[in-house]
């Protein structure tokens, strides 16, 4: 295989990995959008969601996507009620203890979740078979396909909900200026609930996603892409969306080409790396933009 | 004339601060009611209050017969209570047509909310020509209209204004204060907090002076625009 042909290849792995950071962490910048938390359990949102696919699938035996649905309508509930019952009661505490209420939930989940399914990581069925096509130069895979295909569908519906639909305008304005969103008679504490629960769902399919991908789950599969869907939505411009989605596909490119060309040793070292770098030279992120207020 | 809003014996507090300190206050249907005084006696707080922003600690606010204190800002709004907060809080991010759209959040009648646009674009006709412009754009004399306007979306029977004048050119105030008018003259009775007592006492039929959390003078605008206390601490001699 000639360089040309590995680099493209790798640039087709990084998409379909970036994908699920993308997924990630747009539920985080959704989030810190709206309450300007840091929700570390949200990686451990999206290891819920992969069980819940990985049940449906095994144990009820349903096809992918009724399995993907349902993941992602359960644990969009759950984050719901992690909102309603860990943050909402620290809304006006200050921010550092909602900040550890998170890692608590986080550890939490995780824990408890170890208690019920055991430590040991499950495997998935490989529910589609592995054939590859290929398009000029590029090689793709089902998996690939279909992680391109939801990821796509996924976000053109968020980005439906949020630009033009009455809760995706809620949204925004809660997340600009909470006190005068509600003044617009906007309950707030509804739409925070909302977001959380988009969010989670959007994680979900996340985790379902590389369950299929890589055949394999465990109850602490989401303390990595959790920090790394993090990395993301801040190389992206934390609380911007198209942020978050480009953040996640970057950062996929970028760990792909460093395990393809130099070593997979280095690809997290690659990730904080390019964190450091974006906090160093461009804090408000690749899409951020210093807000000016005028008065 | 009917009271539309009224305030009895109300209490609010910041944490330890006592803001406001048992206040009454009417404000009857038809008028343009303002509230004067200097900065940090309690009038923004006091529109916070009425808007529910801010909860009275005690005493009871009354709308239209209906008990609206200890209501959640955002049921407030469905009494047909709107305010135009301090600094015009627009949002910077979204279309001038979106920040009105916000305004008609509470609201089902499509017919009516179409009414009102129309309405909100004959008192601003500014904003019509800019509805597709990203609010942050705005002059800070467009933001105010479009503050109001926003407001005026949601069909308000009471309209609370909270120092629309702030940062604005002298001859903007003017038309502000027109624009203020003709909404009365509409049908809207306003409920209006300044600390540019001259305009405001020009166009109000009645007043409060607010000082450190209490009213310590109401009458009609013309009464209290000849007093000598007013004329000395706001109306600069």
């Amino acid at each position: 295989m000639g360089i040309m042909d590995q680099f493209l290849q790798q640039l087709i792995n990084g998409i379909s990995l970036g994908s699920i950071y993308a997924l990630i962490a747009l539920g985080y910048t959704m989030v810190y959008g709206i309450i300007k938390l840091i929700n570390f359990a949200h990686g451990d949102i999206y290891m819920v969601g992969a069980y819940i696919g990985f049940f449906c699938i095994t144990v009820m035996n349903w096809p992918v996507l009724p399995a993907l649905l349902v993941s992602m309508l359960l644990t969009g509930i759950l984050g719901m009620l992690i909102e309603r019952f860990a943050y909402r009661p620290l809304r006006s505490a200050p921010r550092i203890s909602v900040l550890i209420t998170a890692i608590g939930v986080s550890f939490f989940l995780e824990y408890t979740m170890m208690y019920f399914v055991t430590p040991q990581p499950r495997t998935f069925p490989s529910i589609l078979d592995d054939a590859a096509y290929h398009i000029g130069p590029f090689v793709i895979n089902n998996q690939q396909i279909m992680i391109f295909a939801i990821t796509i569908i996924l976000m053109a519906i968020l980005t439906y909900i949020v630009q033009y639909t009455k809760v995706g305008k809620a949204m925004r304005a809660v997340s600009f200026d909470n006190e005068t969103a509600q003044l617009m008679g906007i309950n707030s504490n509804r739409i925070i609930s909302v977001t959380f629960g988009i969010g989670s769902a959007l994680a979900a399919a996340a985790g379902v996603l590389v369950g299929i991908y890589y055949n394999s789950i465990d109850p602490l599969m989401g303390i990595m892409p959790g920090l790394k869907a993090f990395v993301a939505a801040v190389l992206g411009g934390i609380g911007i969306l198209p942020g978050a989605a480009a953040g996640g596909i970057i950062l996929g490119i970028i760990e792909a080409l460093v395990s393809g060309f130099i070593s997979s040793t280095f690809r997290d070292a690659a990730a904080f790396a390019i964190l450091i770098l974006v906090l160093l030279f461009k804090p408000t992120g690749l899409l951020g933009k210093n807000t000016n207020e005028k008065v | 004339m009917a009271i539309m809003l009224k305030m009895d014996d109300v209490n609010v507090f910041y944490g330890a601060i006592h803001a406001i300190k048992g206040i009454n206050l009417e404000v009857d249907q038809g008028e343009i009611v303002t509230l004067i005084g200097a900065n940090g006696a309690g009038k923004s707080t006091t529109l916070r209050t009425i808007s529910g922003l801010l909860k009275p600690k005690t005493g009871t606010i009354t709308f239209e017969d209906k008990i609206i204190s200890g209501q959640p800002a955002h049921k407030i709004v469905e009494f047909g209570i709107s305010q135009v907060p301090e600094g015009r809080r627009i949002f910077a991010n979204m279309t001038v047509m979106e920040n009105l759209e916000l305004g008609a959040y509470v609201r089902t009648d499509k017919n009516g909310i179409k009414e009102d646009l129309k309405r909100v674009f004959k008192h601003f006709p500014r904003l019509a020509e800019r509805k597709k412009q990203e609010a942050g754009t705005l002059s800070g004399g467009e933001q105010q209209m479009l503050a109001m306007g926003r407001a005026l979306m949601s069909s308000p029977r009471l309209l609370l204004l909270d120092e629309p004048s702030m940062g604005l050119a002298p001859l903007l105030i003017k038309e502000i204060f027109e624009i203020i008018k003709d909404i009365n003259k509409a049908g809207t009775t306003i409920l209006l907090v300044e600390q540019n007592a001259n305009m405001a006492l020009s166009i109000a039929n009645r007043a409060y002076v607010l000082e450190t959390g209490k009213i310590t003078l109401s009458g009609s605008a013309k009464e209290l625009s000849n007093s000598e206390d007013v004329r000395k601490a706001y109306l600069g001699g």
